[in-house]
């Protein structure tokens, strides 16, 4: 039997912690969703309404070149989150999203949280604290990847 | 090596009985003695000196199986005039050797315990022998994950020995900084494969090879899992010349590298690993 939305979260590292009452607002905004192999989620300039918690399978975050076709940025797999557009205007997706693999995610609705966020400060700024930690690493790593990390060993 | 040390300057001929192409610049060389009771005892993590006549020396990490007893191998990338000539040695052909030297990996304190191996390109390298080590003795060990990041992909080593590993119980996880067409892994740093391995981070042991800089944020990734600074061991790489302690190239604060590394316990060595200019 598929469980509830408040209990997937409680399984997702990044609402690790949470209150009980903020997961269940989150909730609200929460349904299950699975996506093929290949599978396009999101695609750059389109409206980002939503955010996608995996709970299994890896996403990969593309940028189109007419030369030379999908570029991935980065990868994602279970326990990652993916998708920030949705909280800040304009609202649109800046990259492609696809499943590299069947993905299963929650979908959160980003209409609505942003909504429960404006009327729940508290809340909403613990939501931001857990999306903060998210750009930080995702920043970090993009720093590591643009070192060439592993270029200057000699052995 | 038995290179005795009673004479560790003194270069031993071996012939190179294979060099296997890893990728554009990166070969395997599997090295015979002529005679084979002069082929040396080596631990994982040791390192020989290998010279090329007329070239000059290095120190390059033993890479292959520590009980195979007819041939050592070494895997090395051409980043100077000394490493190309190593990788251009044509089978048949006779370079010098010294050695082994060096610490080794403190494989018998993972027994029991899950272990992380961590490696950042040619890295991998000096982590294989562990691997050979573990799957000659796979139920003395719990979880063991190995994880491997590379620039891109067609340089990832030993890809055609990834399944064998596997079927041996062992979490094998890639990742590269660029993906090229058909590329299926994951891309990123190695870093962002760390929280996503099964682990028991309480008594958990690291190993860790790469350039320093990964090996600092790897062991930051390690640490908010929760392993302990003194269970991960890094293998370092500083300007090693003589092999024995004597030259002084290699010192690292109250360590040479040669002689008391290159593998040393995180904690040992990290208040020197920050100092800049060292």
């Amino acid at each position: 039997m598929e469980k509830d939305i408040e209990a997937l979260l409680t399984e997702h590292p990044f609402f690790k912690d949470m209150t009980a009452p903020y997961k269940a607002l989150i909730a609200g905004c929460g349904k299950n969703v699975r996506f093929d192999a290949g599978q396009l989620l999101a695609k750059t300039d389109d409206p980002a309404n939503e955010f996608f918690a995996i709970r299994h399978g890896r996403m990969s975050i593309e940028l189109h070149s007419p030369e030379r076709g999908p570029l991935i940025l980065q990868t994602l797999e279970a326990g990652d989150i993916v998708g920030w557009s949705w909280l800040f205007p304009p609202h649109r997706w800046k990259f492609d999203v696809r499943a590299v693999e069947q993905v299963r995610a929650i979908s959160f609705d980003g209409q609505c949280l942003r909504g429960k966020c404006e009327r729940d400060p508290a809340m909403g700024y613990d939501f931001m604290k857990r999306f903060a930690r998210v750009f930080m690493e995702r920043l970090e790593a993009t720093r590591l990847q643009l070192l060439d990390l592993y270029g200057n060993v000699s052995r | 090596m038995e290179t005795s040390l009673a004479e560790p300057m003194l270069t031993v001929p071996v012939r190179v009985r294979k060099n296997r192409r890893e990728s554009d610049d990166t070969r395997t060389l599997e090295l015979v003695f002529d005679n084979p009771a002069n082929m040396p005892a080596w631990r994982p993590g040791q390192f020989t000196m290998l010279y090329v006549f007329g070239a000059g020396e290095i120190p390059v990490s033993i890479s292959g199986d520590p009980a195979r007893r007819d041939t050592i191998i070494h895997t090395v990338r051409a980043v100077g005039d000394v490493s190309r000539a190593i990788c251009e040695a044509k089978p048949g052909s006779a370079i010098g050797v010294r050695g082994p030297f060096g610490s080794a990996w403190p494989t018998d304190r993972c027994e029991e315990h899950d272990i992380v191996l961590v490696a950042g390109g040619i890295g991998l390298a000096p982590l294989r022998p562990v691997l050979y080590t573990i799957m000659a003795n796979r139920s003395r060990y719990r979880r063991v994950s190995l994880l491997v990041g590379a620039r891109v992909p067609d340089i990832l080593l030993y890809r055609g020995e990834m399944d064998g590993w596997r079927e041996h119980g062992i979490d094998v996880r890639l990742t590269v900084d660029a993906a090229t067409p058909g590329w299926q892994g994951s891309v990123g740093p190695v870093t962002t494969l760390i929280p996503r391995i099964e682990l028991d981070a309480s008594d958990a042991v690291a190993f860790i090879v790469g350039p320093e800089i990964m090996m600092r944020f790897v062991v930051q990734a390690l640490a908010q899992r929760g392993v302990s600074l003194d269970r991960l061991f890094v293998s370092l790489e500083r300007n090693m010349k003589c092999a024995i302690g004597f030259c002084g190239h290699c010192q690292l604060g109250p360590a040479f590298i040669c002689k008391d590394g290159p593998i040393f316990a995180y904690s040992q060595l990290q208040p020197w690993l920050s100092i800049r200019n060292v």
